[in-house]
């Protein structure tokens, strides 16, 4: 009986199966699958990345595994040369500001297509202004890299942007209300990449709503992102966490793509994507642990970008009245030993800082020297200011690394050793990245704390503006008796048109926040790395993290 | 039986209202949230107080939660803020459930089928070597920890060896179609028998993995159960009646000792899920334990719900059936 039972089980099981199959048939295509590795041209570059890309339309993302992928597929009017962070052409050819720095005329690329068929021209340049400017609610906080430089929308009262011109077909001319330093370098971003209009009409780009306590983006983000970059977007097999893209054949560029396809598998876990790629699974990762860089200079190709961000200690004044003098600010300087810092925790290049911007941005004041690491001065500034017993809970983020801060622990530990050797008492507050360790710092919650930044674009600004534009932000300058100055001075130099002239007011501003101002303290520049295979070749490390994957060279 | 089930899954609507309520309220007391995460470094109070404002994040908890029941009622379950941005957060659950089930089958399918027959010839030879030495694989397997074993794996099989791959679900470069999101099962109904074979040499290294505290629960309880019934009066009645080897062992000997069997795979289903995180996560192996860990380390709540939620559901559901099951071995306990 049971015998039967079973026999009868298999025969349906086995039934079922084929009338399954007789209704279900392969839909891969197998012209495509064929090519397979047969030449260089018609390989696959496989990369391991961290996240899967948030959105497919650069406007509304933020993150650096978005911008990744939209940096193959889409192109800015500007761009940057590759390994550096210098402005180039790119869908633009030149450009010209005004003598006032508030109109900026853009010749532009003619020929170029997006990958719709759709031509690029100056109709199709203000066509992308108009819809980045004209955002629903939803639109607007979802859209943060336009508010963060850009100032509003829809004319808003402090808003950068003031509106589009198609002069001809190959001019487009651009107004802002008031002369800065981030003009063009932003239009370098991704988010403000050139999109097609008529893809973006046809699945409503704009339609993006807030619901259920997260966005819902368009079929434009999720599935038809258009644009005129070396690769277009094929599919993104959401149960298997792959993006695959394709080799754009008609790209106008002359650095056409060398792969046939860049596929990013999505690998959260860190040692899971170092394993993928000892297997030959996956040909490169982002931002390899330097614990194990040793290890993988030996076996891959280990490239080592210019450092561009800074990792410095906050400090708020408002939350800790002790600070506000500045001899308690400077002897917490002088008593890290910040040379034995860098060697021992960050990785090989990384360099001591001596203000709040890396060495390559314009503006750098060369003439600083570094805060020399001095205890018993430290000692001395405390004693001089009444504060021998200083007390300060410094706070440090866990479950995060980012590029300018490997290991947070050990860094805080030995910020803490050293300072606790010169008698500061510190309490130790850890918090978890996104567990409350930016709302915090952000907030102006912490009175010490470890944080960083990886510049945008090659300005002061995009640094110095960053830390201390708002009087309330994190260190909360206003609440300094220069806070205003300082304030002001930011403001005043980021507006000056020519560019020497700008140069040489950021050092002066640099060496007042290092030596009169000390609102934080800067620690390093860490150079981060990328991680290719043996086989892979080609592809220049940027300072951005804006790498050319389509470059690469996969041998077999 | 019927009014049984039913009862019992009227208690499973009241266990979930309560677990959605307890979950809900100690999320949104967790420190952070998923503006920290999307936001990161460059926020103004300002950019952080006009997110939490569209994302509904600035009302109190109790109206929070009432637009949570009150939108679940209708299907909807909110949006992944991080794992998957912008998709709908039951359609990532059952986006992700087909993987982990696919791997969780396999990995049961690895233990039972190796657990039982040497939890049973272990008991018969008792004290004898493969005794010994099965005792001894499981106390590795219940001792080891499931990351540890992975790496073991990964580094002979994948690195050193080049046999399987170390992560994912599936070669990309395959194209394969899919049907079901079953992806051994979609290979084998389109013909695409190489994206299957791909498919299932993805499954191998996470369910071994996966399958080794199952196998070693699943053994010992079989052996100790077996050890038992061996020593019952009425198998050696039946061996003194001269029946033959095959009907003692089927119908007397593992029939009887199945019963604690049957229930510890149940609960082992539950165990599954929680090894299905680590296991996942060490795998880069795109299924719901994936989806959780991410979701907790980024705060997405929405997906955290679902999933939490899902778990919970799926724990009442196979006591359900473990019950059921319990009810067919042994007829008496349908009859009470």
């Amino acid at each position: 009986m049971t015998a039967t039972k079973t026999t009868a089980a298999i025969a349906l099981l086995a039934a079922s199966t084929l009338a399954l199959s007789s209704c279900a048939s392969s839909k891969r295509d197998e012209g495509a699958k064929k090519s397979g590795n047969a030449a260089n041209t018609s390989a696959t570059l496989n990369f391991g990345a961290a996240g899967a890309p948030a959105t497919f339309d650069p406007f509304y993302a933020s993150d650096g595994e978005t911008f990744r992928v939209s940096r193959q597929i889409f192109q800015g009017l500007v761009g940057f040369k590759p390994g550096t962070a210098e402005v180039a052409p790119r869908l633009a050819t030149s450009w010209k500001p005004s003598a006032d720095g508030k109109t900026w005329t853009f010749k532009l690329k003619t020929g170029v297509k997006f990958t719709d068929g759709t031509p690029f021209n100056a109709e199709a340049v203000c066509k992308n202004f108009k819809r980045m400017d004209s955002q629903n609610k939803a639109g607007q906080t979802a859209s943060e890299y336009w508010l963060a430089n850009m100032g509003g929308y829809n004319g808003a009262k402090d808003e950068l942007y003031q509106g589009c011109t198609a002069k001809d077909a190959a001019t487009v001319q651009i107004k802002i209300s008031r002369p800065t330093s981030k003009f063009p370098a932003l239009l370098g971003l991704p988010s403000f990449s050139m999109q097609s209009p008529t893809a973006m009409d046809k699945y409503k780009a704009n339609n993006i709503k807030a619901q259920g306590q997260g966005f819902v983006y368009s079929d434009y983000a999720n599935a038809h992102p258009t644009g005129t970059g070396p690769m277009k977007f094929q599919k993104y097999d959401k149960t298997n966490k792959t993006v695959t893209l394709v080799r754009n054949d008609d790209y106008a560029g002359d650095d056409k793509a060398t792969v046939k396809k860049v596929v990013f598998s999505i690998i959260p876990d860190e040692t899971a994507r170092k394993q993928a790629l000892a297997s030959g699974q996956i040909d490169g990762y982002d931002l390899p642990n330097p614990v194990d860089w040793p290890t993988l200079k030996k076996d891959d190709n280990l490239e080592i970008r210019p450092a561009f961000n800074i990792l410095y200690l906050g400090l708020n004044a408002k939350v800790d009245p002790d600070l506000k003098d500045l001899r308690v600010r400077q002897a917490l300087y002088y008593a890290i030993n910040r040379d034995q810092l860098v060697k021992s925790q960050l990785p090989d290049g990384a360099t001591v800082a001596t203000q709040f911007i890396p060495n390559t941005v314009a503006g750098y004041n060369k003439s600083l020297k570094p805060y020399k690491y001095d205890p018993k001065k430290a000692k001395s500034l405390l004693k001089a200011a009444g504060k021998s017993n200083l007390k300060i809970t410094l706070w440090y983020p866990t479950e995060v690394t980012r590029p300018y801060m490997p290991a947070p622990d050990k860094i805080f530990n030995a910020i803490k050793k050293d300072w606790q050797a010169v008698g500061v008492k510190v309490t130790p507050k850890p918090l978890p990245w996104a567990g409350g360790y930016v709302t915090g710092t952000q907030n102006g919650n912490a009175a010490a704390y470890l944080m960083g930044w990886t510049g945008d674009y090659n300005t002061p600004d995009n640094f110095l503006g960053n830390f201390f534009s708002d009087p309330k932000g994190q260190m909360t300058v206003g609440a300094y008796p220069w806070g205003d100055k300082l304030h002001k001075a930011l403001s005043d130099d980021d507006s000056v048109v020519d560019e020497a002239q700008r140069a040489t007011a950021y050092e002066k501003l640099n060496k007042q926040i290092m030596e009169d101002y000390l609102p934080g303290l800067p620690i390093s520049s860490s150079p981060p790395a990328i991680v290719f295979s043996k086989k892979v070749t080609g592809v220049t490390p940027s300072p951005l993290t804006d790498e050319h994957l389509w470059t690469a060279k996969v041998s077999k | 039986m019927l009014r049984f089930i039913v009862r019992r899954l009227l208690q499973a609507v009241l266990v979930l209202f309560i677990v959605s309520l307890l979950l809900f309220t100690w999320l949104r007391k967790l420190p952070g949230g998923p503006i920290d995460a999307i936001l990161g470094e460059r926020a103004t109070p300002e950019t952080r107080a006009a997110l939490r404002k569209t994302l509904g994040l600035d009302q109190s908890i109790p109206v929070q939660y009432l637009h949570f029941l009150n939108n679940a009622i209708h299907g909807n379950f909110g949006t992944s803020t991080q794992v998957q941005t912008g998709t709908d957060a039951l359609d990532l659950f059952f986006q992700r459930l087909p993987a982990t089930v696919e791997l969780s089958v396999l990995a049961l399918i690895l233990a039972v089928i190796t657990a039982i027959p040497l939890g049973y010839f272990a008991a018969k030879r008792h004290g004898g070597f493969l005794d010994t030495g099965s005792v001894v694989l499981s106390l590795v397997g219940v001792a080891v920890p499931v990351f540890f074993l992975g790496f073991v794996l990964k580094y002979f099989f994948s690195i050193e060896w080049h046999m399987l791959p170390p992560a994912g679900r599936q070669n990309p470069d395959l194209d394969a179609t899919r049907i079901t999101n079953f992806y051994v099962l979609d290979g084998l109904l389109t013909r695409e028998y190489d994206a299957a074979w791909d498919a299932l040499k993805h499954l191998i290294l996470p369910a071994i993995t996966l399958a080794s505290v199952p196998f070693a629960v699943i053994f010992r309880i079989t052996r100790a159960s077996v050890l038992e019934v061996l020593n019952e009066d009425y198998v050696r009645t039946a061996e003194s009646k001269g029946l033959s080897e095959r009907i003692i062992r089927g119908r007397h000997v593992l029939h009887n000792a199945l019963l604690p069997v049957v229930t510890t795979i149940g609960l082992q289903v539950g165990a599954l899920l929680t090894g299905a995180v680590l296991t996942e996560t060490v795998f880069g192996y795109p299924g719901l334990g994936d989806a959780l860990a991410q979701a907790f380390r980024q705060r997405d709540y929405a997906v955290l719900q679902v999933l939490i939620l899902a778990a919970a559901l799926g724990y009442i559901l196979v006591n359900l059936l473990v019950d059921v099951a319990y009810a067919i071995i042994d007829p008496r306990i349908r009859t009470r």
